[in-house]
C-alpha cells in the first residue's frame, strides 16, 4: 500500500505526499515494516524464479527425502535450508509459493472488497433515504457478527475453491469499507468545496469521483492495509481448518496444517517456518498500516 | 496603583515557557513579568496564541510536554513555584490557587456527578468527611447563584446549561477559599447577559473574600469593567502594562492602540473600523526585532533590529516599544 | 428504562427473525437436503414419499413457517450424524465453550487494561513502545499458528501442560466447570491464553488510544487544577471515560471469542460447540449447523442487550436520552 505513495515522491517536491512520507519515516518500526513488506512482495512475485525447487512438480519430489530437518542435503546435493515436509518437498520453496498464493488471495479480495464497499458506501451517502437505510442495516448486521463465523458459514454452503474463498472474503470485508466511506463522504459532502462544485453546475458523477472520492482516500488506505492483513490471516485460518483453499493451491495456512500431525513428534519445522512467514507478512502490513493511520489522522497532531 | 500592600500575592518574573515540538521551539511565553496584590484583579489581555493561557497554566504547573518552563520565577506569597516538587505544587493547586477554564462544556467530567467532582476537590486538600465536604459543595453552589443546590448536586454536567456549568466550575474554584483565582476567558463561550451576571458575581466574591484574580481575556470591554490593572500580551511577551484606565484611555503601544481601535463602539459609528493589518506572527520563528513591527504603522529599522526592552515610560506605565504614543503627555 | 428495554427486546426479535430467514435460506434452500437425508440407492417412489414426509414439496415460505414453528418449540431438527436433537447437542457442548471464552475474556482484561493504561499514560517510555510493538505482534499472530506453537513449546518441548482435551470437571455451587479442578485448570490454560492473545492486544490498543484521547480533554486538566492526586485523576476521571468504549468492544469481542473458539477448540481438541460445528460442516450435518447458528445469533443478541444496559449505566448522557426516548 505504501509503494504508490513512495513512487510519487521524487517528481513532486511540496506535495502532501512528501510531508506524509517524511512523517512516515519517523517511526523506525514502520520503516522496517515497509522494507520487509517490499521484500516479501518481491519474493511472492518472483517465487518461481528464486525457489530452489518447484514444490508442486511431483516428479521432483522424493518420498525418501520427506521430513528432513533444516539444513539437510538432498541426494543430488541441494540443501533444504528449512527442511522438507511429509512428501519430501523443500519447505523454503513451499513457503515462497505459499506466500504467492496467500498474498494474491489477500490483496485481490481486498481490492474487490474495497471496490464493492466504496460503491455501496458512496451510493448510501449520496442517495440517502431508503437505499441508505437498507445498505447501512446490512452493514450493521454484517459487522455485528465475527468475520470468521460468516466466512465459515459461507464456505460451508459454497464449498471449496479459490474463487469461493475470495467471494467469502469480499462478503466478509466490504462492510468495513462501506461504513467508513459513507461516514467520510457525508462529512465531505457538506464541505464548501462540494457546494462550490455544485454551484459551478458540475455533474453528480463528476462531483463524486473527482471531488468527494479523493478526499475519502486516506481512511480507505488505512482500512485497506488492515483489511488485507486480516484477509490473509482469515484465509490461512480457513485453509488450516480444511475449508479454505484446496490442496492444489497451497497457501501458508495449508502448509501449517500439514505440519500439525508432525508437531507432536517434535518435527516442528513443517509448521513453524510457514507460520513465521505468515506472521512476518501480517506484522509488517500492520506496522505500515499503524503508522499510516497516525500520519493520516489529523486528530493526533500535536 | 503601585504600592499600599506588603507583598504581592503573586509575582511573576521573566517567565519563559517553551514548547519543544518537531518543527522547532515554540516560545509560547517568552519573558513575562507581572505582579498582583491581595484582593486585586489583573486583566491579562491578548489575541489567541499570545501566550496568555499558557501563562495561567505555567503558574499552576500544568504545562504538558512537550512544553516546559525554561526560565523565570513565579513567587506565590514569596515562595517560588517553579521547580517545586509535584506533590507540593499539587497541594497548592485547587486549594490556594484555583483556575476556571474557558469552555464550561468541556471542564466538567461528563461521566461523573457534580457532587463527586466537588467533594473530591475538597477532600484532596482537607481531611473532612464526605458529608462535610458535601455541605461545603452545597454552600459553594449557593454562593454562585445556583438555585436548589441540594438537588443539583446529584445531577450530571449534561443536565446543566452552559452558564450553569460555568457557575459550577466557579463554585469548584471557590470551594477551598483560594487566595488566587486564574480565570481563563470564563465568559467567552456564554451569552452576553449571563456573561454580565458572572462577571458581577466573580468580582463581588473576590472583593468579599480578599481573593486575587487574574482574568485572562481577549475582550478589552470585559477588562474595562472588571480589572484594576492590565497587561496586554503579544506573541508571548507583555507589550504594555498599567492601570486599566491609563492603558485603555491612553494606550502607549501601537498594538494596544490598534486593538482598542478595532473594537466597535457607539461613538465610532459611521466611521470605518480601524484594523490591524497583517496576522499574528508564528511563534515558531519570530523575527529578531519587535514581533509587532510587521504590522505596526510606526515601525522603522530600529524596531526590526532588536527586541525593544520593556521601558517604564511613565510611573507605573511600561511598554515594550521604542516609539510609544506619548503625545500630549510627559 | 422499561420502555427502553421493551423497545430493545422488540428489535432483538426482529433481528432474530431476519437471521432465521437468512439461515434458513442459506442452509436449507442452497443445496438439496434430499441428497443427504435419503439414501442414494432409494428409488423414485421412495424419494417422493420422503420428500412429502419432510414437507420439501411445499412452497418455500411454508417450509420456512414450519421451521419457525418448530424452532419456537425448541425443535431445530435431529442431527444426521448423532441421531440426537441438534439443540441438545449444542447445549451439551456450550458450557465448555463458554468456560473457555469466559476465561479468555478475564485474561485479556486483567492483562490488557493495565498494560494499555501504562502505554497511554507514558507514550514515550521504552516500556510503552515495547508494549505497543508486542500488541502488534499479538494482533497479527494468527490464532491457529500461535496455538500450534503453544503446543510445541509447552506441551511437546517443555512438557509442562497438557495439549488436548478439557481435563477433569469439578462441581462448585452446582456449577460444573473444569476451572474447579487442578487438572482442569492445567488443561484450560493453553487454549484460554491462545484464545485471549489477540483480544488482549486489541484491549491494550483500545485502552491506550482511549487514555491518550481522554488526557487531552479539558476536564482532565481541570481535575488536575483542582489538585487531585494522579491516582485519582487516572483511576476515576480517565478510567470512567475509557470504560465506555471498552465495554462496547468487550461485548462485541465476547461474541468474537465464542466464534474464534472454533479454531482454538479444533487445535486443542476442546469439546465445545466450535469443534462440533467444524465437524458438522465437514459431515454436512445441516440441522446441527442451523441449531448452532441460531444459538449464536441468540447469544449475540443477548450480549448486545447486556452491553446496551451496561452502557447506559456507565454513560449518564445515554441514560438521559433513553428516558426521553
Amino acid at each position: 500500500m505504501s509503494a504508490p505513495i513512495a513512487a510519487d515522491l521524487p517528481a513532486k517536491v511540496e506535495t502532501p505526499f512528501r510531508r506524509l512520507a517524511s512523517e512516515f519515516v519517523e517511526d523506525p518500526l514502520a520503516v522496517i515494516g515497509a522494507v520487509v513488506l517490499a521484500i516479501i512482495l518481491l519474493v511472492a512475485i518472483f517465487a518461481p524464479l528464486i525457489s530452489p525447487q518447484n514444490p508442486y512438480d511431483l516428479s521432483k519430489l522424493d518420498i525418501l527425502e520427506s521430513r528432513l530437518p533444516p539444513g539437510a542435503k538432498s541426494m543430488d546435493g541441494m540443501t533444504f535450508w528449512l527442511g522438507t515436509d511429509g512428501q519430501g518437498r523443500d519447505m523454503l520453496s513451499g513457503i515462497f509459493y505459499g506466500l504467492r498464493t496467500s498474498l494474491a488471495v489477500g490483496v485481490f479480495s481486498g481490492i474487490c472488497a474495497m471496490a464493492v464497499g466504496m460503491a455501496a458506501g458512496l451510493v448510501a451517502a449520496y442517495l440517502g433515504g431508503r437505499t441508505e437505510t437498507l445498505i447501512m442495516r446490512l452493514v450493521d448486521l454484517q459487522l455485528s457478527f465475527p468475520t470468521i463465523l460468516i466466512a465459515l458459514i459461507l464456505l460451508a454452503v459454497l464449498g471449496q475453491g479459490v474463487g469461493k474463498i475470495i467471494l467469502a472474503l469480499v462478503i466478509v470485508q466490504w462492510a468495513y469499507y462501506a461504513r467508513t466511506i459513507r461516514g467520510t463522504a457525508l462529512v465531505e459532502r457538506r464541505r464548501e468545496y462540494v457546494e462550490a462544485a455544485v454551484c459551478l453546475g458540475l455533474s453528480q458523477p463528476r462531483i463524486i469521483f473527482n471531488h468527494i472520492l479523493p478526499n475519502c482516500m486516506p481512511p480507505m488506505i488505512v482500512i485497506g492495509t488492515v483489511q488485507v492483513a486480516s484477509a490473509i490471516a482469515l484465509e490461512a485460518t480457513l485453509s488450516f481448518l480444511g475449508i479454505g483453499l484446496p490442496i492444489t493451491e497451497p497457501s501458508l495456512g495449508l502448509l501449517i496444517a500439514n505440519g500439525f500431525e508432525y508437531l507432536l513428534s517434535g518435527r516442528y519445522w513443517i509448521s513453524f517456518f510457514p507460520g513465521i512467514a505468515l506472521l512476518v507478512t501480517i506484522v509488517s502490513i500492520n506496522l505500515v498500516g499503524d503508522q499510516l493511520r497516525d500520519v493520516l489522522n489529523p486528530r493526533l497532531k500535536r | 496603583m503601585s504600592s499600599g500592600f506588603a507583598g504581592p500575592t503573586l509575582e511573576v518574573r521573566g517567565l519563559r515557557t517553551h514548547f519543544f515540538t518537531r518543527g522547532g521551539v515554540v516560545k509560547a511565553v517568552d519573558g513575562v513579568s507581572f505582579e498582583i496584590g491581595k484582593g486585586r484583579i489583573l486583566g491579562l489581555v491578548g489575541e489567541s496564541g499570545s501566550g496568555k493561557t499558557i501563562t495561567g497554566f505555567s503558574i499552576l504547573g500544568l504545562v504538558d510536554p512537550p512544553g516546559r518552563i525554561v526560565e523565570g520565577e513565579i513567587r506565590f506569597k514569596g515562595e517560588n513555584l517553579v521547580g517545586l516538587p509535584d506533590d507540593r505544587l499539587r497541594a497548592i493547586r485547587g486549594d490556594r490557587i484555583a483556575m476556571i477554564f474557558q469552555d464550561p462544556m468541556m471542564t466538567l467530567n461528563p461521566v461523573l456527578r457534580v457532587d463527586t467532582q466537588m467533594i473530591e476537590a475538597v477532600r484532596a486538600h482537607h481531611p473532612v468527611s464526605t458529608k462535610e465536604a458535601r455541605a461545603r459543595a452545597r454552600d459553594a453552589l449557593g454562593r454562585v447563584g445556583i438555585p436548589s443546590p441540594d438537588e443539583r448536586l446529584g445531577a450530571y454536567p449534561h443536565q446543566f446549561s452552559g452558564g450553569m456549568r460555568q457557575r459550577v466550575a466557579i463554585a469548584i474554584a471557590l470551594l477551598n477559599n483560594p487566595e488566587l483565582i486564574i480565570a481563563d476567558e470564563p465568559t467567552t463561550a456564554l451569552d452576553v447577559t449571563i456573561q454580565g451576571q458572572i462577571l458581577y458575581e466573580v468580582q463581588k466574591l473576590c472583593r468579599e473574600g480578599g481573593t486575587s484574580l487574574i482574568w485572562i481575556t481577549h475582550d478589552l470591554s470585559v477588562v474595562a469593567g472588571l480589572a484594576d490593572h492590565v497587561c496586554v500580551m503579544y506573541a508571548g511577551k507583555i507589550a504594555e502594562s498599567g492601570s486599566v484606565d491609563d492603558v485603555l484611555d491612553r494606550p502607549m503601544h501601537p498594538y494596544t492602540k490598534g486593538l482598542l481601535g478595532s473594537v466597535p463602539s457607539r461613538n465610532k459609528r459611521g466611521s470605518p473600523l480601524a484594523q490591524i493589518p497583517g496576522m499574528t506572527p508564528s511563534l515558531l520563528n519570530l523575527p529578531d526585532g519587535c514581533p509587532f513591527a510587521e504590522r505596526c504603522p510606526r515601525a522603522d529599522g530600529d524596531c526590526r533590529a532588536a527586541l525593544p526592552p520593556m521601558v517604564e515610560h511613565l510611573p507605573g506605565r511600561a511598554a515594550r516599544c521604542i516609539h510609544p504614543h506619548l503625545e500630549g503627555r510627559a | 428504562m422499561t420502555v427502553f428495554m421493551v423497545r430493545r427486546l422488540m428489535q432483538s426479535v426482529v433481528v432474530l427473525l431476519l437471521m432465521s430467514v437468512i439461515v434458513f435460506l442459506g442452509v436449507f434452500a442452497i443445496g438439496n437436503p434430499v441428497d443427504i437425508l435419503i439414501s442414494p440407492d432409494a428409488d423414485q417412489i421412495e424419494r417422493e414419499r420422503a420428500i412429502r414426509a419432510l414437507g420439501l414439496d411445499r412452497p418455500i415460505w411454508e417450509q420456512y413457517f414450519v421451521f419457525l414453528v418448530n424452532a419456537a418449540r425448541g425443535d431445530l431438527g435431529r442431527s444426521f450424524v448423532f441421531n440426537e436433537p441438534a439443540l441438545r447437542l449444542i447445549f451439551e457442548r456450550m458450557p465448555a465453550t463458554l468456560e473457555l471464552a469466559g476465561t479468555a475474556v478475564v485474561i485479556s482484561l486483567v492483562v490488557g487494561i493495565p498494560l494499555g493504561l501504562y502505554a497511554g499514560l507514558k507514550p514515550q517510555a521504552a516500556t510503552s513502545k515495547g508494549i505497543m510493538a508486542g500488541s502488534i505482534v499479538g494482533f497479527s499472530l494468527p490464532t491457529f499458528w500461535q496455538g500450534l506453537m503453544f503446543i510445541m513449546v509447552f506441551a511437546v518441548m517443555l512438557g509442562w501442560l497438557p495439549s488436548t482435551g478439557r481435563g477433569q470437571v469439578g462441581t462448585f455451587l452446582g456449577l460444573k466447570s473444569s476451572l474447579f479442578t487442578r487438572d482442569g485448570l492445567a488443561h484450560v490454560i493453553l487454549p484460554a491464553v491462545n484464545l485471549a492473545l489477540g483480544n488482549t492486544a486489541l484491549i491494550i490498543r483500545l485502552t491506550r488510544a482511549g487514555v491518550r484521547e481522554t488526557l487531552l480533554q479539558d476536564y482532565i486538566k481541570f481535575a488536575r487544577a483542582k489538585g487531585l492526586s494522579n491516582r485519582r485523576v487516572v483511576g476515576v476521571h480517565v478510567f470512567r471515560n475509557i470504560l465506555i468504549p471498552l465495554v462496547t468492544v468487550i461485548g462485541l469481542e465476547i461474541g468474537g471469542l465464542i466464534a474464534f473458539a472454533v479454531v482454538t477448540e479444533s487445535i486443542f481438541a476442546w469439546p465445545g460447540m466450535g469443534k462440533l460445528i467444524i465437524d458438522s460442516i465437514n459431515q454436512l450435518d445441516r440441522p446441527v449447523i442451523v441449531a448452532y447458528l441460531m444459538m449464536i445469533v441468540l447469544l449475540f443478541i443477548a450480549i448486545n442487550l447486556i452491553v446496551d444496559i451496561l452502557y447506559s449505566v456507565i454513560d449518564p448522557r445515554v441514560r438521559l436520552q433513553d428516558v426521553k426516548g
